[in-house]
């Protein structure tokens, strides 16, 4: 237990509130310059939110920055989400099926499936960008949102921890589910799927931020303009050529990044906090 | 009603260099509980899986209600069982527990409700039905289990060790329930245990196992009263029998008048079966008495200093530690045992 001296709690709280605020302090930052104009923006970044903020938000959904060649927002954070998505939900699907074999089956090489599958988390795509790329260029899948998340779909992350739980589910509810004459898809679906209900929310929030934050590798596969993710469009508008980059419509762009992500957050976090809270004793 | 006939079923499992069941046969009559008693790891929960399907038979027959089983799933050799920790769906309410295996079968949501409601009234479990298992007492866990086996209305019970989670007054009162509810619904079942006292209870046939063979098969009562090897006595019956070495023995049984056996028998007499008798052939010393309300157990060392002796006794003027008392028993309750195999020697006090 910690000790209730007052010197010690206000070092603690200190050091607490100043990691908050370092971790906040570019957030902040990025807001207030999105509700200014440009020329505020680059005269000295100002500490306190200005009166653009409809203007630069209406200016950044709207028409979007065509001057800063990037296509317009909305079609970027659609084309972020569906890669983010695909890859989620890529991902889910394919470790929870996997571990579901690598546990409940017998089948000839089994181990070396398992091994097989644990040596992809040496090997993350920055790592085989090139080969990879080569593949997805043969298949012709270039500027398609196949191209942008099948590549990444394949890792072993989350078949690692699906494997670890299911282990941990008792040999006895599965030899009752085998007895009420549960086949084993149906088992699968109605009894495995339902209890890994916290560790899927919790991958989904993990992974799909995974996914959001891929740069690299959009950037790679799409040379047209209609599958450019928000990530690379933020890097766009800051290389803009020869123009001064548009700091206020960039930093409200910024912010409109974080949305998505924030809202998988919230409305997995209600979900994976009760199944904490409700595990079995 | 149905029969469950085990026609030399043996057990080797993958990788163990002895067989675990090395060849046993079971007749379970209609309507029978069969109580399965032994000590730990002496094959009952493997020979009650492979009843159920959930282990592999090695060699050997199953048969269920007059069907051979060996190579059907669970599910379509049509019994239930109940497990020791009874392996609820811990995210499906009570209802959807007992539900699911009816759901399995395509039965029509209608008549599942039905069914459902019917098993919770008789096990008192109506007013939980949506409650998730967590929410529930170990108690109303133990009885969703039961609901869940017998909403199906299989052709055999299977309980491996259901009430060893509970507390011991709950074991005592859920053991008188589960033995009411199989006499009324008439299901024939086999029950694994390894407290003899809810072997001796619940039987209508007890078969006790040693090391994977069979050592006794029979009503309670008569394995009580005949047991037919050494181990069998001092498995059943608590506190257990007492066995006398074939020198220490001889003067009982010379005294109850048996000659036959006096030299080379091992004597077993029964700690309720021996009594205070001034002058009595037993002189023991007493070392500690456990006083239990109606009867107290008396523990002590015979005069050969090495034999050790129970007399479960009624009565109040109950010995101290220190003194030596005598005991006598009545001859037809001496059992004989064969000094090398440990068999029963028959005509003992007759
Ligand atoms: N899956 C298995 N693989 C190999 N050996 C096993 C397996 N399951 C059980 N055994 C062995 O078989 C023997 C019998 O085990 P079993 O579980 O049937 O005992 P039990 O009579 O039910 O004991 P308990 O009263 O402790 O439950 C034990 O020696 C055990 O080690
Ligand atoms: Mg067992």
């Amino acid at each position: 237990m910690v000790e209730r001296r007052p010197l010690l709690l206000f070092i603690q709280h200190a050091v607490l509130i100043f990691g908050a605020a370092v971790f906040v302090f570019p957030i902040y930052l990025a807001f207030i310059a999105s509700t200014h104009t440009a020329r505020e923006v680059n005269s000295g970044l100002p500490l306190l939110p200005g009166g653009q903020m409809f203007d630069n938000y209406a200016t950044v959904l709207g028409e979007g920055l065509s001057t800063a060649g990037a296509p317009p927002i909305g079609l970027m954070l659609m084309n972020s989400t569906i890669m983010a998505l695909a890859i989620t939900l890529g991902k889910l699907v394919i470790s929870l099926l996997s571990s579901f074999a690598i546990v409940y089956f017998k089948f000839p090489f089994r181990v070396l499936a398992f091994w097989t599958i644990f040596i992809t988390l040496m090997l993350p795509v920055e790592v085989r960008i090139l080969p990879t790329y080569e593949v997805v260029a043969q298949l012709g899948m270039l500027n398609s949102y196949a191209g942008l998340s099948v590549p990444l779909i394949a890792s072993a992350t989350a078949t690692f921890l699906f494997r670890q739980f299911f282990m941990t589910v008792p040999d006895e509810l599965t030899e009752a589910a085998r007895i009420d004459g549960a086949g084993p898809m149906k088992f699968f679906r109605d009894i495995l799927v339902p209890l890994s209900r916290t560790n899927i929310a919790a991958l989904f929030v993990i992974l799909f931020i995974y996914g959001w934050n891929q740069y690299l590798w959009p950037l790679l596969v799409t040379t047209d303009e209609s599958y450019y993710t928000i990530v690379m469009g933020i890097q766009r508008m800051v290389n803009a050529g020869e123009e001064t980059p548009q700091w206020h419509l960039i930093m409200t762009t910024a912010i409109l990044a974080l949305v998505p992500p924030v809202v998988v957050i919230l409305g997995m976090q209600r979900l994976f906090v009760r199944g904490l809270v409700e595990v079995e004793k | 009603m149905s029969d469950i006939r085990l026609r030399n079923v043996r057990k080797v499992y993958p990788g163990a260099a002895e067989a675990t069941i090395p060849g046993l046969s079971l007749d379970i009559g209609a309507g029978e509980l069969c109580v399965l008693v032994g000590p730990s790891g002496c094959g009952k929960s493997t020979l009650l899986r492979m009843v159920a399907g959930l282990e592999e038979v090695t060699d050997g027959e199953i048969n269920i209600a007059g069907r051979q089983v060996n190579d059907l799933e669970p599910a379509r050799r049509d019994i239930s069982m109940v497990f020791q920790n009874y392996a609820l769906y811990p995210h499906m309410t009570v209802h959807g527990n007992m539900a699911y295996g009816l759901k399995n079968r395509g039965m029509p949501k209608a008549e599942i409700a039905e069914k459902v409601g019917t098993a919770a009234r008789m096990l008192g479990l109506a007013d939980y039905l949506d409650r998730k298992p967590r929410q529930l007492s170990g108690g109303q866990r133990q009885r969703v289990a039961m609901g869940r086996a017998i909403v199906r209305e299989p052709a055999a019970f299977l309980f491996d060790e259901p009430l060893s989670n509970l507390d011991a007054k709950l074991r005592v009162k859920t053991r008188v329930e589960i033995r009411d509810l199989q006499q009324r619904l008439g299901t024939t079942s086999i029950y694994v245990t390894h407290d003899q006292q809810e072997a001796m209870t619940l039987a209508d046939t007890l078969v006790v196992m040693n090391a994977g063979r069979v050592e006794q098969i029979g009503p309670p009562m008569e394995i009580y009263a005949r047991p037919a090897s050494l181990f069998v006595a001092g498995f059943i019956g608590s506190p257990p029998m007492n066995v006398l070495a074939p020198g220490t023995g001889a003067a009982l049984a010379t005294a109850a008048g048996i000659e036959r056996a006096a030299g080379h028998a091992v004597v077993g007499v029964r700690p309720e079966d021996l009594r205070a008798q001034p002058g009595g052939p037993l002189a023991v010393t007493v070392r500690v008495v456990e006083r239990l309300g109606a009867t107290a157990n008396v523990h002590g060392v015979l005069d050969d200093g090495a034999s050790e002796v129970i007399a479960s006794l009624s009565g109040t003027d109950l010995p101290g530690p220190g003194e030596v008392m005598h005991l006598g028993v009545n001859p037809a309750d001496l059992h004989l045992f064969d000094h090398a195999s440990g068999q029963r020697l028959e005509c003992a006090g007759a």
